[in-house]
């Protein structure tokens, strides 16, 4: 049966969406959630692992102070109020990747609550998105099922587990059902999880790479006739896990629910799971209130309570948070709105503060990376930060640039120089010879040769016909291989011929 | 059989230090006490006779060199079978871990290794501690070494069957509502169930969470105080474990010994006696209360009014943890793994073919009734209720210890009953730890230790039990009474028991 799909503008002229989205983010601490097994990306599968890790019998968890550290630093960024008390629960059901067969996570009392964040989308329209919840829980170890199609476990002959990731820390993020953005749903979802993953980097909780799992969003979409009806049946597309794809599911969904609706159909709600080869979503398990996890409080551990001086200290040591400097660097560079929105979505902007840092003017550092270095950048199908330039050496090269050592023509040649890898650019400079002629005894020569060489080029320009010149400047500008300062060599010129 | 193994863990222990026998020797004893009687008693689940050997040498070793050892090293002990050993066989009495060899040592076994006491072997035990009997074993009933019809108690019959039997001077045992202490009551032996979070939980099979809590068994108040020193302290792998210091408990005992209770006050609780116990268990009682009285304490009678619920409470707490305890049993990553017979072999499939072989009768009973407590829709009504019937009896006990230092009752409501003679009556086994359960629900310590025979001949266990963190009252009451009676019965009670026949 193919899934039949309305037009998205229309579907979103007929049907107001509401959206809901759950994050999780791996916390980069040292070791897991509860116990001290080591938590490092890729390592061979079951190497990272304790009895806590495997739940072998016996096995009781510990909390990871850094962890709740880590959950507190989001919870506060994200302008929630911090428990006073707060428990983990038990969330029972069988898994073969959940060793203990129950997940420990946090039920009805979430280490953060009641938050907002502010979400810019890239027209600079402005949305606030309200946070229910953030809790802190474990993830799940790893299967890998061999022998059927595509990975799945349907038709697999056996499947493996590495539970390695069994027990990473995780914190999950949960917004309120974002509504009043209309068509633009999308776009939101997307600029939310961008949002959250530049914060968790912001405030060092992790390392937040979208590739790796690090970040994984759950996004719900439900439809209504219109904003003032009651909320539609919703589903909840599972683990999507790049910026592109969240905009594209949630938009997906809403083609997808407009149709039924349209049929006079219901939705189901249920899980689904987001394909990337083939850009849809496709029904997964049904999730009804039949789902019986059997929550009770965690009896091998204690209630956290943080110590509200400690939450006040973690609070005054909250960086800056990327929508705030954002803010802050365009005001203090002198950037219009679209000019930081562009460096903003070119990931340029680290790299432009750096730039500014090492000595460079922000009008210069922009054009750097936004021109030349972008321009490489994309021929080489490379992120910027990906070149093998630091932002101190394209800073020292603009030095010289502003000192005169350097046109901008003779600084792209060292760029040439330093992208291949010969050194810094006074290395290059020296080494390639590139330096401005300014030793004016060696243009005086130049130029007196020229000039002799061309006796009617110099009667012309006696004669008050200054358009000539241009041919003396070429002749000079040749014989010094283009070192020369043009303007310069123009002074020169006319003080000899007047001479 | 050797007069060493007559000799209580402190006499071992200052012969040890002395010269007169090395552990080498103590611990060949109980090896060979154990080849001679424990086929009949079975109290043992495995035999770890190499490695205490070698233990006991390296202790005798180090003593020749003059090594600084700890109080108790080289004095032998046996574990209960749900105490994780590393590299010994580890089953909680199941078969659903037949065969598991454990890679880590529970923190309290680590306590063990590190004073250098031989681990004689693994208790028999009711499977995941869920019994009073000990019939409830994967692996054969243990037999009570006063009468080998009866029952040695449960869940920790092995342990208590064999300090009884002489088989071990030592044992550990695990108490999640009076699976240390109903044994030793029946088995004319001593039993405490510490302070929950005196002794590190991690490594023990967890039955419930809540509740449960490991401490000594032993034939006298002073090896159970010295034992409870060794295994008890802070343990960062154990997140309830208490911070405080550990009390020195063999200095209690030994105060208590000299017999002066004067200005100890004795709260009889007035819920656990009466109806439901036997007239023999009730005249030892009351014998021991005289007895105190004797020695200076003052004995009020106090009512815990809620002690009436704790049953009902317990069946439901219980049973909702053990049910998530135990789900970690299913056949993917350790002991018996069941593939179904007909059908496919899915994940799910041997989860519940193994679930279905591995797990015993009661097991299986009390899994069923917890998944049904937590279950949503149930949850306030069952698990809800029970947690608040627990809040109402720890009032109940911080009411009586506002009236009283201790209270006491029986330990249990009968002595030793016919193996089998309850197996098909689960209320009526439940009910043996009505006196008992009260006391982990809150968490506080109680001590079981013998108050003489009933009038059929067979062990009384009275019941001591202290505010939380202040076990060291157990043992100064406790040592008084155990003096006092001793005194009067010209000797340990189990001097009183049949010689066991020597099998070999």
């Amino acid at each position: 049966m193919s899934t039949s799909l309305v037009e998205y503008d229309e579907a979103t002229e007929r049907y107001d969406p509401v959206i809901g989205i759950e994050v999780h983010v791996e916390l980069g601490t040292r070791t897991k959630m509860f116990d001290g097994a080591e938590q490092f990306f890729g390592e061979e599968p079951n190497t990272q692992i304790t009895p806590v890790s495997l739940g072998l019998p016996g096995a009781l968890p510990a909390v990871n102070g850094t962890a709740v550290e880590y959950a507190i630093r989001i919870g506060l960024a994200l302008n929630c109020g911090i428990a006073e008390s707060c428990r983990f629960a038990r969330k029972n059901y069988f898994y073969p990747d959940v060793p203990k067969n129950f997940q420990t996570s946090q039920y009805d009392e979430p280490i953060a609550h009641d938050g907002w964040v502010d979400v810019e989308l890239e027209d600079g329209t402005v949305f606030r998105v309200e946070i229910e919840r953030a809790h802190m829980e474990e993830d799940a170890g790893k299967n890998t099922h061999v022998g059927g199609a595509t990975g799945r476990i349907h038709g697999a002959t056996y499947s493996l587990v590495d539970y390695n990731r069994a027990g990473v820390p995780l914190v999950e993020i949960v917004t309120r059902p974002i509504e009043g953005v209309g068509a633009r749903a999308p776009e939101v979802a997307r600029a939310y999880v961008q949002t959250l993953r530049d914060m968790f980097r912001a405030l060092g909780v992790s390392e937040a790479r979208m590739e790796r799992g690090n970040v994984r969003a759950d996004v719900n979409v439900s439809l209504r006739p219109s904003p003032q009806a009651p909320l539609g049946t919703r589903t909840e597309t599972k683990n999507v896990n790049s910026f592109r794809s969240v905009e594209r599911a949630v938009r997906y969904e809403i083609s997808r629910q407009a149709a039924l609706l349209d049929e006079g159909r219901a939705v189901v709600q249920e899980t689904r799971h987001w394909h990337e080869d083939t850009q849809i979503t496709t029904a997964g398990r049904i999730k009804s209130d039949a789902d019986d996890y059997r929550y009770f409080p965690e009896p091998d551990l204690v209630p956290i309570v943080p110590d509200p001086a400690w939450v006040e200290e973690i609070r005054a040591s909250l960086p800056e948070l990327p929508v705030a400097r954002r803010r802050r660097l365009a005001t203090e560079w002198g950037y219009a709105d679209p000019e930081m929105r562009d460096v903003v979505n070119a990931g340029a902007i680290d790299l432009i503060e750096a730039t500014v840092v090492a000595g460079a003017a922000p009008a210069a550092a922009r054009k750097w990376w936004m021109g030349e270095l972008a321009r490489i950048a994309k021929e080489q199908g490379a992120e910027l930060g990906d070149l093998p330039v630091t932002p101190e050496q394209i800073g020292a090269l603009q030095l010289l640039v502003d000192d005169g050592r350097l046109t901008d023509k003779l600084a792209r040649q060292v760029l040439e120089g330093m992208l291949a890898g010969e050194g810094s650019p006074e290395e290059i400079v020296a080494a390639r010879g590139l330096a401005v002629v300014s030793d004016e005894g060696a243009l005086l020569t130049a130029i007196d040769e020229a000039l002799a060489a061309q006796p009617d080029v110099v009667a012309k320009i006696r004669g008050g016909n200054l358009g000539p010149v241009g041919a003396i400047i070429g002749a000079v500008m040749r014989a010094t291989r283009g070192q020369a300062d043009a303007a310069r060599v123009r002074e020169l010129v006319l003080e000899r011929v007047k001479a | 059989m050797s007069d060493i193994t007559r000799l209580t863990a402190a006499e071992l222990a200052a012969q040890l230090v002395a010269g007169e026998v090395s552990s080498y020797e103590a611990t060949q004893a109980h090896l060979d006490r154990i080849a001679a009687v424990d086929g009949p008693v079975h109290a043992f689940l495995h035999v770890s006779a190499e490695e205490a050997l070698a233990t006991a040498r390296g202790v005798d070793e180090a003593r020749a060199t003059g090594e600084d050892l700890h109080p108790l090293a080289g004095v032998p002990i046996a574990v209960k079978d749900v105490v994780v050993t590393r590299g010994l066989p580890t089953t909680a009495g199941s078969r659903i871990l037949d065969g598991w060899l454990p890679p880590y040592d529970a923190t309290l076994v680590s306590k063990i290794k590190a004073a250098r006491l031989p681990i004689l072997g693994k208790t028999n035990m009711d499977e995941f501690a869920m019994g009073s009997s000990t019939e409830h074993s994967g692996y054969g009933n243990t037999h009570n070494p006063w009468d080998l019809d009866r029952i040695p108690g449960g869940s920790g019959g092995g342990s208590a069957a064999a300090v009884a039997a002489y088989e071990a001077p030592l044992a550990i045992g695990t108490d999640t509502g009076g699976s240390i202490r109903q044994p030793a009551a029946v088995t004319g032996t001593v039993g405490v169930k510490p302070t929950y979070g005196s002794v590190s939980r991690y490594g023990l099979i967890a039955l419930a969470s809540s509740l449960d809590q490991a401490g000594p068994v032993t034939r006298t108040v002073l090896d159970a105080a010295l034992l409870h020193e060794l295994i008890a302290g802070h343990d960062p792998h154990d997140s309830t474990s208490l911070t405080d210091p550990v009390p020195a408990f063999g200095e209690a005992a030994r105060r208590g010994a000299a017999g002066d209770l004067t200005g100890v006050r004795v709260g009889v609780v007035k819920e656990l006696s009466g109806e439901g116990y036997q007239p023999g268990v009730l005249v030892r009682f009351e014998e021991g209360l005289a007895l105190l009285r004797g020695a200076g304490a003052e004995v009020v009678e106090v009512s815990c009014p809620h002690f009436d619920y704790a049953l009902a409470a317990y069946y439901l707490i219980l049973p909702a943890e053990a049910s998530s305890n135990l789900a970690k049993f299913d056949g993917m990553r350790y002991g018996l793994r069941v593939e179904p017979s007909e059908g496919p072999v899915t994940a799910e499939r041997v989860m519940a073919a193994t679930r279905g072989q591995g797990f015993g009768d009661e097991v299986k009973r009390r899994i069923i009734l917890g998944t049904y407590a937590l279950s949503a829709g149930y949850y306030d009504a069952y698990y809800g209720s029970a947690q608040k019937v627990r809040t109402l009896i720890q009032r109940d006990f911080a009411e009586a210890f506002g009236q009283a230092d201790v209270l006491v009752s029986p330990t249990a409501p009968t002595t030793a009953f016919r193996l089998g003679e309850k197996l098909d009556d689960p209320l009526a086994m439940y009910l043996n730890d009505v006196a008992t359960i009260p006391v982990n629900l809150a968490g506080v310590p109680g001590m079981s230790l013998p108050s003489g025979l009933s009038d059929d001949g067979l062990p009384v266990g009275f019941q001591v039990i202290a505010p939380a963190r202040a076990d060291e009252r157990l043992y100064r009451v406790g040592g008084a009474l155990e003096a006092l009676l001793e005194a009067r019965w010209g000797g340990p009670i189990l001097a009183k028991a049949p010689e066991l026949e020597v099998t070999r």
